[in-house]
C-alpha cells in the first residue's frame, strides 16, 4: 500500500509524479516526498509500531517505498544509550548516545538512506544502482547492492585513500576512480546520472534517498519513551540528515506519535569545512561554499545542497550551529572512546566537540536532556588517529620486567597468594 | 542541447553582467529561473541552451572570471 502522494518542489510547491525526479522543472528546487499524512494517521499508533521487528522498517508508512523492502531488512534500530559516564566528563544530567556506528550492513547511517534508495530504484524497475562518494556512502552502495543482486558503480576521486577504497572493492562493484580535482570530478558525475538510465541514489533518486534519514528520528523519539530529547546535536556534511531529524519529529508530532515538540536542534561542522555554521552564525541566508580542509573527510562537502534548508532548521527550532577544530575532534573521540567504549569516526568527533562546546559555551544547559548522534564507526577512519597513539608499555617477556613496569607507575595489586 | 547549473558569484562580481556576456561571446541561449543577491554572494541557478562545446565555453568564461559552476544538485560526491 502507498502512502506517498507523489514529489513537491521544496521551493515553489509545484506536484509532480511519484517518478525518479530530483529537480522541479520550474525553479530548479528539489523536489521532496509528499505523504498522505491523513492515511498515515489512520494507519500507525505506538502500539503498532511497538510490536514490529527493531529495525527501520517499523515506520514504513512514513518511508517511501510502495512494496516490501528488498534490501537492507535489520537496518536501524540502533542502540539509544544513556551515557553516564560521558555525562559525568561533561558535567550534563542527561545525555545520550544514538549510535549508527553498529548501523547494518556498512556501520554507517548512510545504510540506512540506501536501502530505501535502492528498494526505490527496484520499484522503479532500475537495473544499475550508482553513487559518487569518498567513504561511508560507497561502502554501503557497494554492500547493499551486492546483498539484493543489483549491478553498481561507484565513483571515487582518483587519490582517495587505500583502506577505504578496498572497503567499497570488496563487495565487487565497478569502482571508477576519477582524475581530476572535486568539482570536475563533480561536475562529471552529475553529467554520467544524467545520461545513463541509472539509480544514482544522490541525483535522481535523491528525493527517495534522503527520506531514510528521518528513521534515525523516529527511532530516538520512540527509544526514548516516546518523546523527544531537548537537544539534539547532528553532524552535517550535505545537510541532509538533520533536516530529515526535524521532518521526523515534526511528523511523529503531526500523527500524534508525541505529544510535545521542543526539541532545539544544533547542527555540527569542522572548523575546517563549516559553510553552514558559519552562515547561522552570520545569520546569513545563503551558504557560502567552501574548499575543505578537515581530517572530517565526511563531512567535508563545501557546498552543500541542503545548507539552506539545515541553517532554516537551526533557526527554526531555536538551535544554533558550531564547528570544531581538527585537534578538538580528536580529543572528543578520545573522550567518547574512553568514557562509553564507543570508537566513532571523524563526524562523531566533530558532533561531540561542538555539543561539548555549545554546554561550555551555555547554549545548551546542563540539566535538560541531549542526544549526540554518532553517524559512523572509527574503524573506518583510523588514519585521523595516525601518530596519536601510540605504544607506550613495551617489556621483553619476562615476569619480573612487568613486576618492574607496574612499580614504575607506582601502581599496586595484589598477588594471588 | 540543455544543460542545467548553479552559479556562484563571489562579491566582487555580483556587479558583473556576465551572464549577457557569455549569450554573446557563445551563443547560448541563457535561461535563469532562480536567483539570490545579498551584499557578499550572489547564487544563480540558470539553464544553458546550445551546442555542447558553445556551452562548455560558456562555463569556462565563468569559471575564469571567478564564477563557481556547479551542477544544480550542487555537491553530489558524499
Amino acid at each position: 500500500m502507498s502512502y506517498v502522494k507523489g514529489l513537491k518542489c521544496r521551493e515553489c510547491g509545484k506536484e509532480y509524479p511519484k517518478e525518479p525526479l530530483h529537480v522541479c522543472e520550474y525553479c530548479f528546487g528539489p523536489l521532496e516526498v509528499n505523504y498522505d499524512y491523513e492515511k498515515i494517521k489512520r494507519a500507525v499508533s505506538r502500539d503498532i509500531i511497538s510490536k514490529r521487528q527493531p529495525n527501520m522498517w517499523r515506520y514504513r508508512e512514513l518511508l517511501p517505498i510502495d512494496g516490501e523492502p528488498a534490501v537492507g531488512f535489520d537496518v536501524g534500530y540502533t542502540p539509544l544509550i544513556r551515557a553516564k559516564n560521558l555525562a559525568k566528563a561533561l558535567g550534563v544530567k542527561e545525555l545520550y548516545l544514538k549510535n549508527d556506528a553498529v548501523n547494518y550492513p556498512t556501520l554507517s547511517f548512510k545504510d540506512r538512506v540506501v536501502a530505501v534508495a535502492i528498494s526505490k530504484a527496484l520499484e522503479f524497475d532500475f537495473k544499475v544502482v550508482a553513487c559518487a562518494s569518498t567513504g561511508n556512502l560507497a561502502n554501503s552502495v557497494a554492500a547493499n547492492a551486492a546483498a539484493c543482486g543489483m549491478e553498481s558503480y561507484v565513483f571515487i576521486p582518483y587519490d582517495l585513500e587505500q583502506t577505504k577504497i578496498l572497503g567499497t572493492l570488496v563487495y565487487g562493484t565497478n569502482l571508477v576512480a576519477i582524475k581530476g580535482n572535486y568539482d570536475e570530478v563533480n561536475r562529471l558525475c552529475s553529467e554520467i546520472a544524467g545520461k545513463y538510465g541509472w539509480a544514482f541514489v544522490n541525483i535522481n533518486i535523491r528525493p527517495y534517498y534522503a527520506e531514510g534519514s528521518k528513521a534515525f528520528g523516529y527511532e530516538i523519539a520512540e527509544q526514548m519513551g516516546w518523546k523527544l530529547p531537548k537537544h539534539i546535536v547532528v553532524p552535517m556534511a550535505g545537510g541532509s540528515l538533520i533536516t530529515k531529524i526535524w521532518k521526523a519529529f515534526k511528523e511523529f508530532h503531526k500523527l500524534g506519535l508525541i505529544d510535545n515538540l521542543g526539541t532545539k536542534v544544533y547542527g555540527a561542522q569542522a572548523t575546517g569545512c563549516a559553510p553552514i555554521t558559519t552562515a547561522v552564525k552570520e545569520g546569513a541566508e545563503l551558504i557560502k561554499p567552501v574548499k575543505p580542509n578537515t581530517i572530517a573527510k565526511s563531512l567535508a562537502i563545501g557546498n552543500p545542497a541542503d545548507g539552506f534548508y539545515a541553517a532554516r532548521v537551526m533557526r527554526e527550532s531555536g538551535g544554533w550551529g558550531e564547528d570544531v577544530s581538527d585537534e578538538e575532534i580528536i580529543e572528543s573521540i578520545r573522550l567518547l572512546a574512553e568514557t562509553e567504549g564507543i570508537f566513532t569516526e571523524t563526524a562523531g568527533g566533530v558532533t561531540l566537540g561542538v555539543t561539548r562546546k555549545l554546554i561550555e559555551q551555555g547554549r545548551i544547559p546542563r540539566d535538560e536532556s541531549i542526544v549526540v548522534s554518532i553517524t559512523g564507526n572509527g574503524l573506518k577512519t583510523q588514519e585521523a588517529l595516525a601518530g596519536r597513539l601510540t605504544v607506550s608499555m613495551t617489556i621483553d617477556a619476562k615476569l619480573s620486567d612487568f613486576d618492574e613496569l607496574l612499580k614504575k607507575q607506582n601502581k599496586v595489586y595484589d598477588a594471588k597468594d | 542541447m540543455k544543460k542545467r547549473f548553479y552559479l556562484t558569484y563571489p562579491k566582487e562580481l555580483i556587479k558583473e553582467p556576465l551572464i549577457y556576456q557569455v549569450g554573446k561571446l557563445y551563443n547560448v541561449i541563457t535561461n535563469i529561473r532562480q536567483a539570490t543577491v545579498s551584499d557578499n554572494i550572489g547564487l544563480v541557478a540558470i539553464e544553458l541552451d546550445g551546442e555542447s562545446g558553445d556551452i562548455e565555453k560558456a562555463l569556462n568564461y565563468f569559471a575564469e572570471k571567478g564564477v563557481k559552476v556547479e551542477p544544480i544538485e550542487l555537491d553530489v560526491v558524499e
